[in-house]
């Protein structure tokens, strides 16, 4: 306790004060005894105008005494000196700062981990973590990967800036501990580095004088994830160990999101390598016969399913190509595989395409054989241009007849009729010969499309004459219209339902024979 | 409007040729065709089928465009995601904002039409592009929109959206959050060249965008859909003796419009704004009007659904607000109000 007069004069000082403030006697001057805040605030106390005094019960200011800090309480008496009660809340106040800073350090978790699981992109995740790294942890940061071939992809980010990604042939081997923190096992702790060992490449622009760096490595699951160096200006205080020992636990946070990024990019890129052989073929105009196909899996968030098509070029020119469209039992990604071995079957099969019946015996006696065998249903069509029209011969294995649409809107079934393939030893067929005048347009689709269920009052099924009706409006369309018009009322007919796969390809025989030869254009150019 | 492949194609190139910019072209000429091809439907100058012709012309067009020599440009800048609204069938204007931004130096995946939120995203995660542009044209579309702008904010993407379907301003891409909305092509690829559009925070809760969505009348009706159009078509039926004649075509059509007006009703119950809904009216009864069926006649299902939404306040209120628009504005013959 420490009072003091309106002259900014020691009146009385007891012994804890004087503990406190050992120059303190009565009749020594404030100034001399005890901290400027103090005096400042006891100036402020004893104001001539009460207006700028501050409010009884209020006016405690709190400062530092040597390595210590300390509460001060006024009261103002009567006579007007102030009594100021010292409390000391050095502790206290440490404890506060220890608690702010692992809130700070906490939130700063949470929200890195927030953003580092929202993305399965590794480049993303790098970004992320240098850009939380530099603003929170230090004044720059780079992420390293693990090397791709010689070069080393490499994230940088300078505090308050944004990420940048480069890609440098170094050698890791040049910077101490970074080779070791970049195989990730054994496992390494964070590593010091002297600022002047550091090489050009590792200081990001915009810093100019280092002052640390710590390099510490990223874990991953089981893989190598990379490491993260930390940089700090010349002057900045260096890293602490809570510091080091919080970059670690960040560190570990974006290894893991790092690895997982990692994985999943592995996994999508063989998913891709094998669905490729599964999805359905862009199809285009070949030797001046126009196709196009269309196809709907029953699983929206799948690629595949059991139905599919095919457009096989002839080899030589002049000669038919064949399209296969067919529907396997079943549906998803075994129907899906199910679908590449009969696609892979009838390629084999192309140079006997002249003889459908054939081609279909040979491919049931090869599913018949096959273990885990599925039977299915599938038109052959082979097509050849023939002058302005083009010569068809369909024939149908227990699927679906395709119908012929005419330039005129008429539109007829086709006569063909067969066994489906892959159920029973022998199978019959029945090929039909079809001319499409030009203008004309040969449909295959499958079940799924025809047996859809919706429609605006639900439950009824699209059916074959629905179909054909659409068809009739699409008299004289390109190819892809015919499929579009087709997909979109089918599709808009089951609307959220359930329903099967839904293929359709479509044949047609081009309304000009100058379609192909535009301005001495090639033809390719109008097939993307 | 004439059907011709050829010419349309040969148009194009011989344009490019002549030295025309290749983003007029896709622009100026085969979006505004493709916008008279829309007209013309809606003035029932062309059927349905026809529009898809066209549309398929006009694409071939764009493909045209996009192969000519003129056009090759490497790319330059970032890496952009166009696709459509999941459900959407107009890939026209997505195909061409991503030629237009090929053509400016983006490196585009177009993904079309067709695209369901769990294909996208995970196109995101392979690629991680800096923006997915999405476009839509159905109100009806708009909560699958939403879906998939969330879904990509998510992953941290940020998505600019564009088309009809986002209302009069784009006030219904601010709604479901877009980060960014653009009135057409032009305009899109301009905000995209003005800098990287922010990244989405993480943490955000769709339904903080539509804190209305808490009284489930959306989820309700939409999912009661069939229901409500076999019930509404069996009392018109009752009190119009004269539906009993219509052919089974005629009766489809009917069951069809029904079957709009509540989805129409449920992307209004959605976005909370019964302008959506009215708009909707006035067109289709612009639309009917050109094919001589006067809008009048769309009064009574309004009321019948009324009667059958009676438990739903916003429902209700909506249809009543739609009925009242439909009786005080003429029409004009092309389909839009005047």
């Amino acid at each position: 306790m420490l009072v003091a007069d309106a002259g900014a004069v020691v009146v009385h000082a007891n012994e804890a004060a004087g503990l406190v403030f050992p120059d303190a006697r009565p009749g020594s001057a404030m100034a001399d005894a005890v901290p400027g805040w103090l005096v400042s605030a006891h100036a402020r106390c004893t104001a001539h105008l009460p207006a700028q005094r501050p409010p009884a019960g209020a006016g405690t200011v709190q400062g530092p005494v040597g390595d210590r800090s300390y509460e001060a309480h006024p009261t103002p008496r009567d006579d007007g000196t102030v009594v100021w009660w010292l409390v000391d809340d050095t502790d206290h106040r440490l404890a506060r700062e220890a608690l702010w800073t692992e809130r700070e350090r906490t939130e700063f978790l949470v929200r890195s981990s927030n953003l580092l699981l929202s993305s399965l992109n590794l480049d993303r995740c790098m970004d992320v973590t240098a850009q939380m790294a530099a603003d929170h942890l230090a004044d720059a940061a780079l992420v390293i990967a693990p090397a791709h071939g010689p070069e080393l992809p490499i994230v940088s980010c300078v505090r308050g800036g944004s990420p940048s990604v480069s890609r440098a042939v170094v050698d890791p081997e040049a910077v101490p501990g970074l080779a070791e923190a970049l195989q990730g096992f054994p496992p390494v702790p964070s590593r010091w580095l002297d600022p002047s060992a550091a090489p050009a490449w590792l200081v990001p622009d915009g810093l100019d004088a280092l002052g640390s760096i710590v390099i510490t490595p990223l874990p991953g699951h089981g893989v190598p994830a990379g490491a993260l160096v930390l940089l700090r200006a010349d002057g900045a205080s260096a890293f602490t160990e809570g510091e080091e020992v919080f970059a670690r636990l960040f560190a570990a946070r974006a290894g893991a999101a790092m690895s997982a990024a990692r994985l999943y990019a592995e996994q999508a890129s063989i998913t891709d390598i094998l669905m490729r052989e599964l999805l359905p073929p862009l199809l285009h105009q070949v030797s001046g016969v126009e196709y196009a196909g269309g196809y709907r899996p029953s699983k929206d968030h799948e690629r595949v399913g059991g139905d599919f098509y095919d457009v096989h070029p002839a080899a030589d020119e002049g000669e038919p190509s064949l399209v296969v469209l067919g529907d396997v039992c079943g549906k998803g990604l075994q129907a899906a595989v199910m679908t590449g071995k009969i696609r892979n079957t009838l390629h084999a099969l192309l140079p006997m395409a002249d003889d459908h019946h054939r081609m279909l015996s040979l491919l049931n006696t090869s599913l018949l054989n096959s273990e885990n065998a599925r039977f299915a249903t599938m038109v052959l069509a082979s097509a050849a241009r023939d002058g302005n029209a083009v010569q068809l011969r369909l024939t149908s294995a227990g699927h679906p007849a395709p119908l012929i649409l005419r330039s005129d809107g008429r539109v007829e079934e086709a006569r063909t009729k067969g066994t489906l393939v892959g159920a029973l030893p022998e199978i019959t067929t029945e090929t039909a010969r079809v001319t499409l005048a030009p203008g004309d347009t040969c449909v295959l689709y499958t079940d799924g499309i025809s047996e859809a269920r919706g429609g605006p009052m639900g439950g009824a099924m699209f059916g074959e004459e629905r179909l054909r009706r659409a068809l009739s409006e699409c008299a004289a369309m390109p190819a892809e219209a015919v499929v579009e018009h087709v997909q979109m009322l089918t599709s808009q007919w089951v609307g959220t339902g359930r329903h099967d796969d839904m293929a359709v390809v479509v044949i047609s025989a081009p309304r000009t024979n100058h379609l192909s030869a535009v301005d001495g254009h090639t033809r390719g150019r109008f097939t993307a | 409007m004439a059907f011709d492949e050829a010419a349309t194609v040969g148009t194009v190139l011989r344009a490019l040729d002549d030295g025309m910019a290749a983003e007029d072209l896709l622009l100026d000429v085969i979006a505004s065709v493709q916008g008279r091809v829309g007209r013309e439907w809606a003035a029932n100058s062309i059927t349905v089928a026809q529009e898809h012709a066209a549309t398929a012309i006009n694409d071939r067009a764009v493909a045209a465009v996009a192969l000519h020599p003129s056009v090759h440009v490497a790319p330059t800048r970032g890496r952009v995601t166009v696709a459509c609204v999941d459900g959407e069938w107009h890939a026209l204007p997505a195909r061409l904002l991503a030629e237009v931004l090929r053509i400016r130096g983006w490196r585009v995946d177009y993904l079309g039409a067709q695209v369901t939120a769990p294909h996208l995203v995970a196109h995101l995660h392979r690629t991680g592009p800096d923006a997915v542009a999405l476009s839509g044209s159905l109100a009806t579309r708009l909560p699958a929109a939403h879906a998939t702008i969330t879904a990509c904010q998510a992953v941290g993407t940020p998505v600019i959206v564009g088309g009809a379907a986002f209302g009069p301003g784009g006030r219904y891409a601010r709604l479901l959050g877009a980060d960014s909305w653009a009135p057409d092509a032009r305009a899109a690829a301009d905000e995209l060249a003005r800098g990287p559009l922010p990244r989405p925070r993480p943490g955000h809760q769709a339904i903080d965008d539509l804190p209305h969505l808490n009284d489930q009348e959306y989820t309700l009706v939409a999912r009661s859909r069939p229901r409500l159009v076999r019930a509404v078509f069996a009392q018109l039926e009752k009190a119009y003796p004269a539906m009993r004649a219509y052919t089974e075509m005629q009766r489809e059509r009917t069951a069809e419009d029904l079957s709009h007006i509540v989805e129409f009703l449920a992307a209004a119950l959605y976005t909370g704004d019964e302008d959506l809904f009215c708009g909707f009216l006035l067109w289709t009864a612009g639309v009917l009007e050109a094919r001589g069926v006067p809008a009048a006649s769309l009064l009574p299902a309004l009321e019948l659904l009324q009667r059958e939404l009676q438990d739903f306040p916003r429902a209700t209120a909506t249809l009543r607000a739609g009925a009242a628009r439909l009786t005080v504005t003429p029409l004009t013959a092309a389909g839009t109000a005047v």
